[in-house]
């Protein structure tokens, strides 16, 4: 690409000087954006693993100390999350379009939708506190199982796994409202909105860690007779 | 040549001045600048603390410091040259400046991410360092609970904290790494034409990209556990301290080969350009890299075969860690392949490549001893394993790291070193690693266990030998800091190819201008190709 060539599409499509092509550049960002989610999954992963590990051996702890979870709110947070990863997609879709006043919707909607999927959970952390369920509390007690030791480290996975999603919620809605922001000032077209494309792979990865914890923390043995 | 003719030109060195231009820059090879003066100061910081750790092993009655101040001592040297200076050593200095020059690119592929990672760098070792100006942290480098989380009463959480940001940098950086390999390479450039520097560059991007997070979330696991008395690790609510151990090597040990592939990628390029021949078998040497980043994975738990790990776990992990060996094998027989009729020169650079090799080997070899389940029992916990990884973060990777620094110090100040000095420095070094770290592993083997600053006397002898040894390679350090610093005003100005080797990046003046090539090289021959490259200088 000549250098005017570069000039140009510098002023147009916000090339950075050690790209040639746009396409170079979106390719970059968009692997790049895909490397860094695998290092979530293996940052999640450990967690996992602990999880399965305790698990496997306190099953019957886990089960009673899953079923003191209210199963309702978890199921309407799930669903808050997955109508916000579906306005996600929509604001990809109108980015592609060039259509500005629809980003805007549709991430001031996503946006919503997770303060909403946050506020839920703050809900249900008090309840937690409340109900004596907190690990660090000295008055920590769940019914139902002479072991509060491994009682509490469900507990302690629960909030540490839960805890660790909604802290990358947050950071989810402080880059939505960055996107918005950009967004009216007027910095995406259809030629360009990488930035929007490769924050809605960050959204449905947290939405997706979401849908591997909510029946691993929430419905264990919810199938046998009590 | 004088100081006039470097200053007709603009480089990246003298395009813009001041503190702004340095602290907000964009460019890789200021950032790599700014890497290698950081990571200057921990190596010296570190090396401190082996001093005091040394000067407290002369006499066998514990004199000169405490004991709980020698928990801390050993401690502090640990995480500072694993976290601080042995992670980020080649790939952030010499990776980051000549990386994107080796395929032919203007930049890395995130310039501004590049420079978060050394600000991250920074501010995890401002936590650490805070954490030892209060009082240190005494659980040792590996943090092993119930003791880091419920019984220290030491700066844990603040060390932690420092080594999970510390820990970012490095995922920023071979994530950049990654990608820059991917995307940015010239036209021509394919994947077997790339130096071997950059296959293990990239192969080191894997690692740290898979590797960092696990012990991210370990150490927040950790904090969370000190801090809001969580219980995950905790035997006494049934929790299973092993599982920090498995977790903490998961990372651990393939961070070994964060710390070493990128230093093998520096002696390709030393053992091929000062012996004037192509890398023998160069794919195998390349997919060497990957095999070890992809085996190192699966081999952490021979670091658990006396904490009650079944012995089942135990066959299948020695089995796997004598396999990660046969590539790095590969690497070393090629490497004496490629000497094999070559034209070999012994400037300083190939003498620290030649250091490298033996030492390496030597390193190696003595892996695969506590590879084994038997001997393991024997000698864990003892100098011996201390021995061990000396010979090969040490005897592997500084080696390295200091090859890779002569070599490529005419590119990235446009001035030689003195090679006379450079020569005696090289070999204080070399002399004085083997007499401190030798007598280790006949310690180890006699019984001498780790991390204890009082022993009986009939060690003494071994451990002054030691002793004297670390002194002759303090020497040797020094001598460098000292001679490099002097080059940079005082140095023969050297010309852009003062080694006649091949890499793109020696197609640049030195030092290079910012962007690096003028326009963007096509490249034609393979790696390693002399015949299109004529010999400069006859070097000394």
């Amino acid at each position: 690409m000549s250098s005017e060539a570069h000039a140009h599409a510098e002023e147009t499509l916000a090339l950075r000087e050690q790209f040639d092509t746009a396409e170079q550049q979106k390719d970059a960002s968009t692997l790049g954006m895909w490397i860094f989610l695998i290092t979530e999954i293996m940052f999640f992963g450990g967690m996992f693993a602990a999880y399965t590990i305790y698990r496997s051996a306190y099953p019957t702890v886990f089960a009673v100390a899953s079923s003191s979870l209210n199963v309702t709110i978890g199921a309407i947070n799930t669903c808050v999350l997955l109508l916000s990863s579906f306005t996600m997609v929509m604001a990809v879709r109108a980015g592609q379009m060039g259509k500005r006043n629809m980003i805007i919707i549709f991430l001031i909607l996503t946006l919503i939708f997770g303060c909403i999927f946050l506020g839920v959970k703050a809900y249900e952390w008090n309840e937690k506190y409340v109900e004596h369920h907190m690990p660090g509390q000295a008055a920590f007690h769940l019914e139902g199982t002479p072991l509060q030791g491994p009682a509490k480290i469900f507990f302690s996975l629960y909030f540490a796994m839960t805890g660790l999603h909604a802290l990358h919620m947050v950071v989810g809605v402080g880059i939505l409202l960055t996107l918005i922001v950009q967004t009216r000032a007027k910095k995406f077209s259809a030629e360009y909105f990488t930035p929007i494309d490769i924050s809605g792979l960050y959204w449905h990865f947290v939405d997706v860690i979401w849908i591997f914890l909510f029946p691993l923390l929430y419905l264990i043995d919810r199938h046998l007779p009590k | 040549m004088t100081t006039a003719v470097l200053q007709e030109r603009t480089h990246y060195l003298n395009n813009g001045y001041g503190l702004k231009s340095w602290l907000l820059t964009k460019d890789h090879k200021r950032i790599a600048v700014l890497y290698f003066i950081t990571i200057s100061i921990f190596f010296a910081l570190g090396g401190v603390f082996a001093s005091l750790i040394r000067l407290e092993l002369v006499t066998p009655a514990g004199d000169l410091v405490s004991s709980e101040t020698y928990n801390k001592l050993f401690t502090m040297h640990g995480v500072i040259m694993v976290f601080f200076f042995l992670i980020p050593s080649v790939p952030a200095t010499m990776g980051n400046f000549f990386l994107p020059m080796m395929i032919g690119a203007r930049d890395l592929a995130f310039p501004k991410i590049n420079l978060l990672s050394w600000y991250l760098l920074i501010a995890g070792g401002g936590f650490a360092i805070f954490a030892m100006m209060a009082g240190g942290v005494d659980t040792g480098w590996t943090f092993y609970t119930p003791y880091s989380t419920t019984y220290s009463n030491t700066y844990v959480i603040a060390t932690a904290l420092g080594i999970f940001i510390a820990g970012f940098s490095s995922i920023l950086t071979g994530l950049n790494f990654i990608v820059t390999v991917h995307r940015m390479r010239a036209p021509g450039m394919t994947w077997f034409k790339m130096p071997l520097f950059v296959w293990a560059n990239y192969a080191t991007g894997v690692i740290q990209v898979l590797g960092t997070p696990v012990i991210a979330v370990t150490l927040v696991l950790v904090f969370c556990e000190r801090v809001f008395h969580i219980g995950i690790f905790d035997p006494a609510l049934g929790g299973d301290p092993v599982l920090f151990q498995h977790l903490f090597w998961f990372y651990s040990h393939p961070a070994v080969y964060i710390m070493v592939l990128p230093a093998m990628g520096v002696i390709s390029e030393l053992v091929s350009t000062f012996s004037r021949k192509p890398i023998f078998g160069y794919p195998f040497v390349a997919f060497s890299s990957v095999a070890i980043a992809v085996i190192g994975f699966l081999v952490w738990g021979h670091h658990l075969f006396v904490s009650g790990q079944s012995l089942y776990a135990g066959l299948v992990f020695s089995f796997l860690s004598y396999f990660v060996a046969i590539p790095s094998a590969i690497k070393v027989f090629n490497w004496t392949a490629t000497l094999y009729k070559g034209s070999i020169s012994y400037a300083t650079p190939m003498l620290y490549a030649f250091g490298f090799i033996g030492l390496f080997t030597i390193g190696g070899l003595t892996g695969l001893f506590v590879a084994a389940l038997g001997i393991d029992v024997h000698v864990t916990d003892t100098y011996f394993v201390i021995a061990h990884f000396h010979y090969v973060m040490v005897g592997g990777t500084v080696m390295a790291y200091l090859g890779g620094v002569h070599y490529w110090w005419p590119k990235m100040t446009g001035r030689m070193y003195p090679e006379g000095w450079a020569k005696l420095s090289a070999l204080f070094i070399f002399v004085g690693f083997n007499l401190t770290f030798f007598p280790q592993f006949i310690l180890g083997y006699l019984g001498m266990p780790r991390r204890y600053h009082a022993y009986p006397p009939e060690f003494q002898v071994l451990h002054v030998a030691s002793t004297a040894g670390a002194t002759v390679l303090a020497v040797g350090y020094i001598l460098p800091a000292i001679y490099l610093a002097w080059s940079l005003r005082y140095g023969p100005v050297a010309g852009s190819n003062p080694w006649g080797a091949t890499g793109l990046e020696w197609a640049t003046p030195s030092p290079p201008p910012t962007h690096n090539f003028d326009r963007i090289p096509v490249v034609t021959h393979e790696a390693y190709d002399y015949t299109a490259v004529p010999q400069e200088v006859e070097v000394v």
